[in-house]
């Protein structure tokens, strides 16, 4: 059975691409057969984000209207050959999209791949609402920052409401990926903690990603983290994600704060 | 303490945003998610007087205070000398 997994937010900028990126790529990594789905029309980047920009010719929108084979948009990456990435259409507006034509594509991509990402743009406009229309469970990306909070929590009320899954009365399941975390902030009291934000948005933890140069430095050479750089916090935080999608029971670890030696020295008594 | 103060200065910020967002939340879930309460009250009513008298959309003033407790919002319709009933 395969699974439609939407990788939504709401805010733009909390790590969407890179979350949906790299947990299609721990999924394969761990032997899954996955396709990863820009739905950003018009503003594309998950080609950047996995380094295939150079390939593409066809996509999304081409193969929803008909132009363009699903065969022939797909682009298998080249370091994990069960991964591969339908890019969104760069020029053309949002209303290129249709809801039967997405769930056309969906379809023909459940019979083909384990797992389909589907990456949502920022907003909750139709790009959004079309990219968890037909998904079976939802990855809600936050950061520990009360617009993105408040964002999520909007997104999540639209996850029960404008899904095809909560329109004939099954339960959207729904996990949070909390990115961009400072172990060492949260425990000054400076950002909100895992346990506040679970609180807030009473959804399920699929994992923390911790605020790395890691990151950054993989989308910089378009290489998801788990395949740039395994042993990083980061990679390892969304392979345990990826296991905890595919059913494993891995405990989620809270990333401890590393203690810099000035904050040994004052950071303990000035909070006290 | 005022060494502390100063090392401690904007520190412990979580919690207010913890507060902040949990009070915000609970209001706008209750909007089903969807347009603002005060924005659909403020049609609403100003449809309703509508009705009856001709009133000046600009002179209209809402305010919508959302506290711990209560809530209040306030409509300041102005009446025109010429929407009165003559009697």
């Amino acid at each position: 059975m395969s699974k439609v997994v939407v990788v939504t937010s709401g805010k733009g900028g909390v790590g969407k691409t890179t979350s949906s990126a790299s947990l299609g790529a721990a999924l394969a990594q761990a032997g899954q057969k996955v396709v990863v789905v820009d739905f950003d029309v018009g503003l594309r980047n998950l080609d950047l984000v996995m380094g295939a920009e150079r390939r593409v010719v066809f996509d999304l929108v081409n193969v929803v209207q008909g132009d363009a084979k699903l065969a022939q948009a797909l682009i298998r990456d080249k370091r994990v050959e069960t991964l591969s990435l339908l890019p969104a259409s760069q020029t053309r507006d949002k209303d290129a999209l249709t809801e039967e034509g997405v769930g056309r594509v969906i379809d023909d991509l459940r019979e083909q791949f384990d797992w389909v990402i589907c990456d949502s743009p920022a907003g909750i406009e139709k790009g959004a609402t079309l990219a968890m229309r037909f998904a079976d469970l939802a990855v809600v990306v936050t950061n520990p920052e009360v617009s993105s909070v408040r964002d999520s929590d909007r997104i999540i009320g639209l996850l029960d409401s404008k899904t095809q899954r909560a329109e004939s009365g099954d339960r959207m399941e729904k996990q949070l990926l909390l990115t961009r975390y400072d172990p060492a902030r949260a425990a000054r009291g400076e950002m909100m903690s895992v346990e506040d934000v679970l609180e807030i948005l009473a959804i399920p933890l699929l994992g923390i990603v911790s605020e790395s140069p890691d990151v950054l430095s993989a989308s910089n050479v378009g290489c998801p983290v788990t395949l740039h750089n395994p042993g990083s916090p980061a990679a390892q935080a969304y392979s345990e994600a990826a296991r905890r999608l595919m059913g494993d029971n891995v405990a989620v670890s809270v990333p401890k704060e590393r203690q810099s030696f000035m904050s040994r020295l004052f950071g303990r008594k000035a909070v006290a | 303490m005022s060494l502390l103060n100063f090392f401690g200065k904007g520190r412990r910020s979580a919690p207010v945003a913890r507060d902040r967002l949990q009070l915000l939340l609970a209001h706008e879930r209750g909007l089903g998610g969807g347009e603002d309460l005060a924005a659909i009250l403020q049609q609403e009513i100003l449809a309703v007087i509508a009705k009856h008298i001709a009133i000046d959309r600009d002179r209209v003033v809402v305010k919508l205070d959302r506290g711990d407790q209560v809530s209040t919002l306030e409509i300041d319709i102005e009446m025109p000398e010429t929407a009165l009933p003559k009697s």
